[in-house]
C-alpha cells in the first residue's frame, strides 16, 4: 500500500511554481527557494527547451510534479494516453512529490483547461477513489491531492469537504495537499468558517501546501465571490491561515503559485522569503 | 442530480441555463456563480490561443482575435490535455471564417505557427558533424542518404508566409499579393527559425525524408539552381542527423 510510503519527500521550505523566464534567475539567486514545481503538461513534449531546463532544475533542485489534466474527478476513464505521458516524464525526472486535484476537466474527450467542481457523494468518492488507485498503481508511488477552489455547490452533495478528502486518502493511501488559499476562496463562497476548516483538516496527511493569490468578486445578490486567480500576491486572511496551519501542523513545504500576470524574480522570491518567515517564526513559537 | 455533459454543454454555450441542481450557500439557484467557470474556461483558452498564434493575432489585432478565439474554441475545445498543440483546426477554421475571407494567407500563416510550436517541442538529435560531411567524396555525397531532425518543418504555400512572418519580425508592413512561398522550420539549438527555401528545395526535402538519395532528391527536385544555397541553410540549421553511405 502506498500509504506506507512516507508523506514528506519536499523539503520543509518554500518552493515557487516554476515559470521559464526566471531561468537564469533563479539558477543564479534561488534564495529562499527550495525547492520548485511544474506543472505536468507543460513537459509533455519530445524535447527541446522546456525539457533541456527541466534537466538543468533538476539537478539543482527538489522537483514537485503537479497535474492539472487528468480530470481525476470526471466522470469518464481516466485518458491511458495521457496517464502514460505522465508516467514516462514521472520515470525520467523521479520527482519529490507528484500531486493532482479533486476535479474534472475533461469530458468525452474535451479539455476544457479549468478545474470543475464535483458533488461529494458516496458514488462521486468511489469513482474519485479509483481514479487515484489507478494513477497510484500506473506510477508506482503514492500521490498528493489536492483541495479545490470553488464556486457553487450541489444539491445533491450529502458529504463535507474534509470528510470526503480524508475518506479518499484513507481508501487509496493518498495523501493531501493542502491549498490554504482554495480553503480561504471556498470557505468564502460557500459559507463555511475558515478557522474551522484548518482546525478540521487531517495535517498529519499533508505532504506540501499551497499559497496563491485570488480575486474579489459578488454573487447575484451582493454576497462576496472570490475567484482563484494565481495572478496576484497571497492576501493577508490566507497568511493567516497559513501561519493557523503551521501552529497546528508543523513545517510544511510551502509552494507559492503565481500563474497569471508573472512577476520578476525578486518580488516573487520576496513571497517566498514572507512564507519562511512566517514558517521560522511559528516553530520558534512566536507570533506571525 | 447534475451530469457532467449538462456542465460541460452549459459551460461552452452561454445561451445554455445554467444547469438545475447547482445552487449558492442559501441553496437557491447558483446564477452568476457558474458564470466563473464559463468566464474561466473562455479566457484560458482564449489565452493558449494568443500564446500559440502570436502572429495572427498581431495581423489581426488582439480584439479582433479574441473574439474569434472565442468563436474557434466553441467549435474546437481542445482534444488534448496539451495545450502547447492546441489550434490544429485553425488553418481550416480561418478558411471557412467569412469575417476574414479578404485574407486569404491567414490559413497559411497558422500553419506555420503550428509547425514552429511543433518545432520548439521536437525530440532532440545532434546534427552530423562538419567533418563527416567533408569526408565525402562528391560521388559519395550523391549516393548518400540523410537522417532528417525531428524539429524540422517544411510549409509549402501560394503566400508570401515567410515574407510575412519576417516583415512582422522586423516591425515593417506585410506583403499580402499572392506569391508563392515555400519554408522549412528549422532548430539548430533550442530556438526554431523559419527559412526561405530556393525554388526546388521544398520538393529536394521531401525526397530526402522519403529516404532517396542526393542524386534521387535531386531529380525528383528538378532545376534547383541554388544548390549550395539550400545545402548551407539545411547544414546551418542542423537538419542533417544522420548518415548512410551505400
Amino acid at each position: 500500500m502506498f500509504d506506507e510510503a512516507p508523506l514528506r519527500h519536499l523539503p520543509a521550505m518554500p518552493g515557487v511554481g516554476y515559470k521559464p523566464q526566471h531561468f537564469a534567475a533563479i539558477l543564479q539567486d534561488p534564495a529562499p527557494v527550495g525547492w520548485l514545481e511544474i506543472h505536468a503538461e507543460n513537459y509533455m513534449g519530445d524535447g527541446g527547451r522546456p525539457l533541456a531546463q527541466l534537466r538543468h532544475l533538476a539537478e539543482r533542485f527538489p522537483l514537485s510534479v503537479h497535474g492539472v489534466g487528468l480530470s481525476i474527478g470526471g466522470e469518464g476513464r481516466l485518458d491511458p494516453d495521457h496517464l502514460a505521458r505522465l508516467k514516462r516524464l514521472c520515470d525520467w525526472l523521479k520527482p519529490a512529490s507528484f500531486s493532482e486535484h479533486l476535479a474534472w476537466s475533461t469530458h468525452e474527450g474535451a479539455f476544457l483547461n479549468d478545474l470543475l467542481p464535483l458533488p461529494y457523494t458516496a458514488r462521486t468518492l468511489d469513482r474519485v477513489a479509483g481514479h487515484i488507485d489507478e494513477v497510484q498503481d500506473t506510477l508506482g508511488r503514492r500521490m498528493l491531492l489536492e483541495n479545490p477552489s470553488t464556486y457553487l455547490a450541489f444539491a445533491e452533495t450529502e458529504m463535507d469537504e474534509i470528510d470526503f478528502l480524508t475518506e479518499i486518502a484513507r481508501r487509496t493511501g493518498c495523501g493531501l495537499l493542502l491549498d490554504v488559499n482554495n480553503v480561504h476562496v471556498s470557505c468564502t463562497n460557500q459559507g463555511w468558517d475558515t478557522d474551522a476548516y484548518i482546525d478540521r483538516f487531517p495535517l498529519h496527511l499533508v505532504g506540501e501546501v499551497h499559497l496563491g493569490g485570488h480575486d474579489v468578486d459578488a454573487d447575484d445578490h451582493g454576497a462576496p465571490l472570490l475567484i482563484d486567480s494565481h495572478g496576484a500576491e497571497v492576501a493577508d486572511p490566507v497568511w493567516r491561515l497559513y501561519a493557523r496551519s503551521i501552529a497546528r501542523g508543523g513545517a510544511l513545504p510551502t509552494l507559492i503559485e503565481w500563474d497569471n500576470d508573472v512577476p520578476d524574480w525578486p518580488t516573487l522570491a520576496a513571497e517566498a522569503a514572507r512564507a519562511a518567515a512566517i514558517m521560522g517564526a511559528v516553530m520558534a513559537g512566536g507570533r506571525a | 442530480m447534475t451530469g457532467q455533459a449538462e456542465f460541460h454543454a452549459a459551460l461552452l454555450d452561454p445561451e445554455r441555463p445554467v444547469p438545475p441542481g447547482l445552487i449558492d450557500p442559501a441553496r437557491r439557484p447558483a446564477g452568476r456563480r457558474f458564470d466563473v467557470y464559463r468566464n474561466n474556461v473562455a479566457v484560458s483558452l482564449t489565452k493558449a490561443l494568443e500564446q500559440g498564434f502570436p502572429l495572427l493575432r498581431d495581423l489581426l489585432g488582439t480584439e479582433f482575435f479574441q473574439a474569434m478565439a472565442g468563436v474557434f474554441l466553441r467549435a474546437h475545445p481542445p482534444q488534448s490535455r496539451m495545450l502547447m498543440f492546441y489550434g490544429a483546426e485553425m488553418p481550416a477554421f480561418l478558411t471557412g471564417f467569412p469575417p476574414v475571407a479578404h485574407l486569404p494567407y491567414l490559413a497559411d500563416v497558422a500553419r506555420l505557427e503550428l509547425a514552429l510550436r511543433e518545432s520548439y517541442h521536437a525530440a532532440d538529435a545532434a546534427p552530423l558533424a562538419h567533418s563527416d560531411l567533408a569526408d565525402l567524396s562528391a560521388e559519395e555525397f550523391m549516393a548518400a542518404r540523410f537522417g532528417l531532425s525531428p524539429a524540422l518543418r517544411l510549409i509549402r504555400s501560394d503566400w508570401p508566409v515567410h515574407g510575412i512572418w519576417s516583415a512582422h519580425a522586423r516591425g515593417t508592413p506585410a506583403p499580402s499579393a499572392r506569391r508563392p512561398e515555400d519554408v522549412v522550420i528549422l532548430r539548430p539549438g533550442l530556438d526554431p527559425a523559419p527559412h526561405l527555401l530556393p525554388a526546388g528545395g521544398a520538393a529536394f526535402i521531401t525526397a530526402l525524408a522519403a529516404g532517396a538519395t542526393v542524386a534521387e532528391a535531386l531529380e525528383a527536385a528538378g532545376p534547383l539552381p541554388d544548390l549550395s544555397g539550400l545545402l548551407s541553410i539545411l547544414i546551418g540549421g542542423g537538419a542533417l542527423t544522420a548518415l548512410t553511405r551505400e
